[in-house]
């Protein structure tokens, strides 16, 4: 294989349009589509006496609107996208609320106006007699369960977990050193630059359902659709256009609007659409990160880990709709890169009256980082020695993989890490980051984590060379800036032999293919890079047969390079790929474009019916790839920053990112996919936090109070790629799309108790929170 | 978030804008929009009138007037910010309005405009009342200059009436040593509090209902600021303490 | 109101924001709207040459005035304008859906300083919200759209 594309710093095929102006997300489709608005409830939990929408109907311009009795599938509750045995009480919303709401923000009414403005006038005339009740707001709680989100299910406990390997209780009885900690860990939100937005239109003709969605997964909502609408697939077409960034929080089965734009559509006979605010956004879109972990760790007088006890509950929300896949995450992942020879995890998914909760980019991870990498910076204080020396005798070695952790994985596997080199990851960090600057109120911030990447279970690709020697291509997952149209144009143009530049990749649209899992969990490199690569082959092997015979050679002598395919040793005995795509399919009519040299009465060297037993016209192919295990990821995070005593403002000196993704596809892209992992990483780090009050209202929806960081807060990025493959793919690779934002929440936290010489243990951080941290401890007479 | 029914109205002279804001109940100007414009978006606001001043011409002047520049309504704290008027004259305002939002807000929004809004943590309010400076409020009866001293009566409320508009805002040449040091939790944020200097009187703003003038040896006696997601009443004096050593420092 | 060099017809309704107009009335998408509080930059436009959020004025304020959207910048067919083709070659986009914005406040801010310094860069993009780049690529970019400018 040739690696001409591989590796390179190509320039994206995505940004010409997009710089022109010229995108094309969901708003901006039109086609004389109504617009809507979801009623929202504004308690955080409370009962439904009535809902009136007599008086929004009767106003000018309203076309319809909706409550729960109006819809078919009013009395369904929503799907669990992921079910698990232990998820014992797994609880969803219907589509419109007409009993209970359990969420300030859950959507009780839709209203279908001639425009937004309108539909918003009438929202407000829609009468919703609620009779407020009891609210259950942080994990705790609901963990003391004085009050019930859902009144089946006790202790609002929706799930509950116990892993063990070794034996915990015993190696806590006989380390030399033991710890306690708390840690705590807030909700954050993903906060997309677009939010989200569905347009359709059913045709009466053609019976077919047309919807554009800005989710990561077009596969699974046009399956979805197709149940509930009782169509064939094949009548329902689901299309991400250009996605605004996406996070995770744009994947579920449903969003409300999800169904009721669809069915809005068919029952006016109108396009529809409906496009979320961004103060909507900030309740209505899933958000994550909400953890408490009660940990005890027993370790040697060197600072070795002995055992691990990690108890922790998750603030699940109102609901469960994405199951129990973040707390396994966290569960799965707290040891990262370190030797943790005895471990026992606990967990509880617990219900709060709060925005449902599903993966947001680091899944799970963050928090897991911060409880191990807490834990070690506080063994080297109780030993005394530095902190990069802790983790130094802690982690796992190049020659021990691969690595079995011993607990769940997400997959349904058990945690087995692939590949990897860890010490080289922390010393080409150290170096990167270099001595402590001079100066008052400067920490040294360090983190290392692992991240699962590339689940499955599958994803396909479609290859095909036309005609005129162009390459298309196309995948069912999307991309939400993540450049795959470039990337998989690299993987392909390497196969082909072709131009990158003649490659057109097409993603998140079921007409060009429909199969497919979705865009989330740092697997698209993993799972559809390397079906291109795979369907690619097989475009590339088909085209050498049917060069072999008009080259009367070898299939094995042939070679794809140059935009043809030729003898190797003698580039110039060849035949061009478009001519090859002309053979590829024995026409009767010459119509064009070289087909005269296919048509059945062109004299042919073979004998036999034109297109012979198993071969199939088109020089194209669909591949899948289906991976065995996840392929881990690593990285160091390293900083240098200094708070300012009085105002306690947090300024970042350096900020190092070691990383290994195994191979890189795209250096830039790579970089990229980092760089604003970090960035998020230090928002919700330092920025950004939802601040419910005891009400169970987000008190900041809005991005002048959900302090988002401007570029001022962001400092300069340095970055090293570290390859270590993945044995685990033809390709190599592993996930980057997540790793930058994992260890910030570790980093900054390290760097500020470095600096102020405070113990850190929650995220997220500000100066008021250091400040009244500094407070406390100055005037406490405890000895902490 | 669109905004809620209202009537339009955009007169193109200042007696035109007067005899609206007469005669119409329930109206709100509308300058620069920069705070208007997210109130109606979100309906926190909502006048049954808008009273667009944008089309009365000769209304964006920034002049020297008495010791001091004077800017009008349809100033746009841009203009403000590049005038070397401003710079020679009145320094303080130069750098204080800087502190205002980002440069695409102050391509729009106006120095009178923000003044008239009397957000307790904005600049400009505090820098006026630093400095003594005044506003010329016009109406169908008459003229006034209304004092800094007197003009700030609450959160976001003046003693401009509701048949006034606000024509002008007059600030004297600043004194030397002036500055003005803010804490805000990004950058052009509004400030969790802050301070200006002007010569030996100090203006404090984000720590009380409106802008306060302070003793610059015990700046926060006598305050009881309010307490928000970013800052409580303690950290809040805390700060003005420090910014205030540091502005006094220099 | 002139919008991209060609004169269109005024909004009908008084409450039309400016955003919506361009994109819903006239056609321009390029123009997105990402908050409606004035805060994320998406809708950044041009207005007579100095940027402005379009989410933050009534599309009647806009008559008799000059709109540039992000389309006029490089019309069809034609090569990208110096920020457009800074920002494809630093890798400074990768949704997309803040570029438009940030684009039409760089144009304003070389405007303003065609040879700025880090920090004026810094000041000059700080009013527009990336979640997808952490900055340091339209940093590089408009280091760059500086050097294509000259």
């Amino acid at each position: 294989m040739t690696t001409r594309w591989f590796g390179e710093r190509v320039q994206r095929a995505e940004d010409d349009r997009l710089l022109r102006g010229k995108g094309r997300f969901t708003d901006d489709i039109d086609d004389g589509a109504l617009e809507s608005v979801l009623v929202r409830s504004p308690y955080a939990h409370a009962r439904i006496r009535s809902i009136e929408v007599g008086a929004a109907r009767m106003l000018p311009g309203v076309f319809a609107v909706y409550t729960a009795k109006d819809l078919p599938f009013g009395e369904t509750d929503l799907p669990i996208l992921i079910p698990h045995p232990n998820l014992t009480h797994g609880r969803t919303q219907r589509c419109l609320a007409s009993e209970v709401v359990r969420y300030a923000g859950e959507a009780v009414a839709f209203v279908v106006a001639e425009s937004r403005a309108i539909a918003e006038d009438a929202a407000e005339l829609v009468d919703v007699d609620y009779e407020p009740l009891p609210v259950v707001i942080t994990p705790e709680a609901a963990a003391r369960a004085d009050h019930l989100v859902h009144d089946d299910v006790p202790g609002n406990v929706a799930a509950e977990m116990v892993q063990e390997k070794g034996n915990v209780a015993a190696a806590l009885e006989s380390a030399p050193r033991r710890k306690r900690f708390h840690f705590r860990y807030e909700r954050g939100a993903a906060s997309p630059m677009e939010a989200r937005a569905v347009w359709a239109r059913w045709s009466d003709d053609e019976r077919k359902l047309t919807v554009y969605d800005s989710t990561q997964s077009p596969t699974s909502i046009r399956g979805g659709l197709a149940v509930l609408f009782g169509l064939p697939e094949s009548q329902v077409e689901v299309i991400a256009p250009d996605v605004g960034g996406g996070f995770g929080p744009k994947i579920m089965l449903f969003y409300p609007d999800e169904l009721l734009v669809p069915y809005a559509a068919v029952h006016l006979g109108r396009p529809v659409k409906w496009t979320e605010d961004r103060q909507e956004h900030f309740t209505a879109v899933n958000q994550e990160r909400g953890q408490v972990h009660e940990v005890e760790v027993g370790y040697d007088d060197e600072g070795h880990v002995l055992a691990l006890d990690d108890d922790f509950i998750h603030d699940g929300g109102a609901y469960t709709p994405y199951g129990i896949i973040l707390p396994i995450i966290t569960a799965g992942q707290v040891p990262g890169p370190y030797r943790v020879p005895n471990y026992r995890v606990r967990f509880r998914d617990m219900y709060t009256n709060a925005t449902p909760t599903s993966p947001y980019r680091g899944a799970g991870r963050p928090h897991a980082c911060f409880v191990m990498e807490r834990t070690l910076d506080a063994i080297a204080a109780d030993i005394g020695i530095d902190r990069a020396e802790v983790r130094r005798r802690n982690l796992i070695q190049p020659d021990e993989f691969p690595y079995d952790v011993g607990v769940g994985w997400q997959d349904g596997n058990t945690v087995v890490y692939d590949s990897g080199n860890y010490p080289k990851l922390l010393e080409t960090a150290l170096e990167k980051l270099g001595p402590r600057p001079a100066g008052e109120n400067i920490g040294m911030g360090l983190g290392m984590y692992v991240e699962g990447t590339g689940v499955g279970p599958y994803e396909g690709a479609h290859v095909q060379v036309l005609v005129s020697g162009k390459v298309v291509a196309a995948t069912g997952i999307p991309s939400q800036g993540q450049a795959h149209a470039t990337v998989w144009a690299q993987v392909v143009a390497d196969e082909l032999g072709v131009d990158v530049r003649d490659v057109e990749v097409t993603g998140g649209d079921t007409r060009r293919f429909p199969w497919g899992v979705g865009t989330f969990a740092s697997r698209g490199a993993v799972t559809a890079g390397n079906a291109m690569h795979v369907a690619a082959r097989m475009v590339a092997d088909k085209a050498k047969k049917i060069a072999a015979d008009h080259l009367e050679a070898d299939p094995a002598d042939l070679e794809l390079a140059g935009g043809a395919v030729r003898v190797k040793g003698s580039p110039q005995r060849g035949i061009p790929l478009a001519a090859v795509a002309v053979l590829s399919n024995p026409v009767r009519y010459a119509f064009g474009g070289g087909t005269e040299a296919a048509t059945q009465f062109t004299p042919r060297a073979r004998p036999g019916p034109p297109l012979a037993d198993g071969e199939e016209p088109g020089l194209e192919a669909t591949g899948y790839f289906s991976p065995a295990g996840s392929a881990w990821a690593s990285g160091c995070h390293a900083a240098w920053l200094r708070i300012d005593p009085k105002t306690y403002r947090l300024e970042i000196l350096k900020y190092v990112v070691v990383h290994d993704c195994g191979k890189v596809i795209n250096p830039m892209v790579v970089e990229g996919q980092i760089e604003g992992g970090v960035a998020q990483g230090i928002g919700g780090a330092f920025y950004e936090r939802l601040a419910y009050d005891s009400d169970g209202q987000l008190r900041n929806a809005s991005f002048m109070e959900f302090l988002m960081p401007y570029s001022t807060e962001i400092p300069q990025i340095e970055i090293e790629h570290i390859e270590t493959p993945s044995p685990l793919n033809p390709l190599g690779v592993k996930g980057v799309g997540e790793a930058g934002v994992i260890p910030v929440g570790a980093v900054i936290a390290s760097g500020i108790e470095d600096a102020l010489g405070i113990p850190i243990t929650e995220m997220p951080l500000s100066p008021l929170k250091l400040y009244e941290l500094s407070t406390s401890a100055s005037t406490s007479t405890s000895t902490r | 978030m669109k905004p809620p029914r209202f009537e339009y109205h955009a007169p193109s002279t200042v007696d035109e804008t007067c005899a609206l804001l007469a005669s119409l109940e329930d109206a709100k100007v509308l300058a620069g929009g920069q705070s208007l414009m997210p109130l109606l978006n979100f309906r926190l606001a909502r006048p049954a009138h808008l009273v667009d001043i944008n089309r009365i011409g000769g209304l964006d002047r920034i002049y020297e007037r008495d010791r001091g520049v004077a800017v009008q309504a349809l100033a746009r704290q841009a203009a403000v910010e590049d005038s070397e008027l401003v710079a020679s004259v009145c320094p303080l305002l130069s750098a204080a309005v800087r502190l205002v939002a980002h440069r695409v807000i102050r391509n729009r929004g106006t120095v009178c405009g923000s003044i008239a809004h009397a957000d307790p943590a904005s600049e400009l309010p505090a820098v006026l009342l630093a400095l003594g400076g005044h506003v010329v409020a016009r109406s169908k009866r008459g003229e006034r200059k209304i004092e800094a001293g007197g003009l700030f009566a609450g959160v976001f409320e003046t003693s401009i009436a509701p048949d006034e508009l606000l024509v002008e805002a007059w600030f004297p040449k600043s004194p030397k040593p002036f500055a003005i040091f803010e804490e805000s939790r990004r950058h052009g944020d509004f400030a969790l509090a802050g301070v200006v200097r002007a010569g030996d009187t100090l203006a404090l703003f984000g720590v009380a209902p409106t802008p306060v003038l302070a003793d610059a040896k015990d700046p926060s006696r006598g305050l009881q600021p309010s307490s928000d997601l970013e800052a409580t009443p303690e950290f809040r004096l805390h700060l003005v303490r420090a910014l205030t050593l540091k502005a006094f420092a220099a | 109101m002139r919008i991209n060099g060609f004169d269109h017809y005024p909004p009908q309704d008084a409450r039309r924001l400016l955003s919506d107009y361009l994109r819903h009335d006239v056609g321009l998408t390029g123009t997105h709207v990402g908050c409606e509080h004035g805060v994320c930059g998406c809708c950044t436009i041009l207005l007579n040459g100095a940027p402005v959020r379009s989410c933050l004025m009534l599309a009647v304020q806009a008559e008799g005035h000059e709109v540039t959207t992000i389309e006029g910048l490089a019309p069809d067919g034609e090569p990208l304008h110096a920020v457009q083709q800074a920002f494809h070659e630093c890798h400074g986009l990768q949704c997309g859906f803040c570029t438009p914005g940030f684009v039409m406040s760089v144009v304003g801010l070389l405007a303003q300083h065609p040879h700025p310094t880090d920090e004026e860069i810094d000041e000059g993009i700080a009013g527009n919200l990336c979640r997808c780049t952490g900055y340091a690529s339209i940093r590089r970019a408009v280091r760059r759209a500086a050097e294509l400018s000259r």
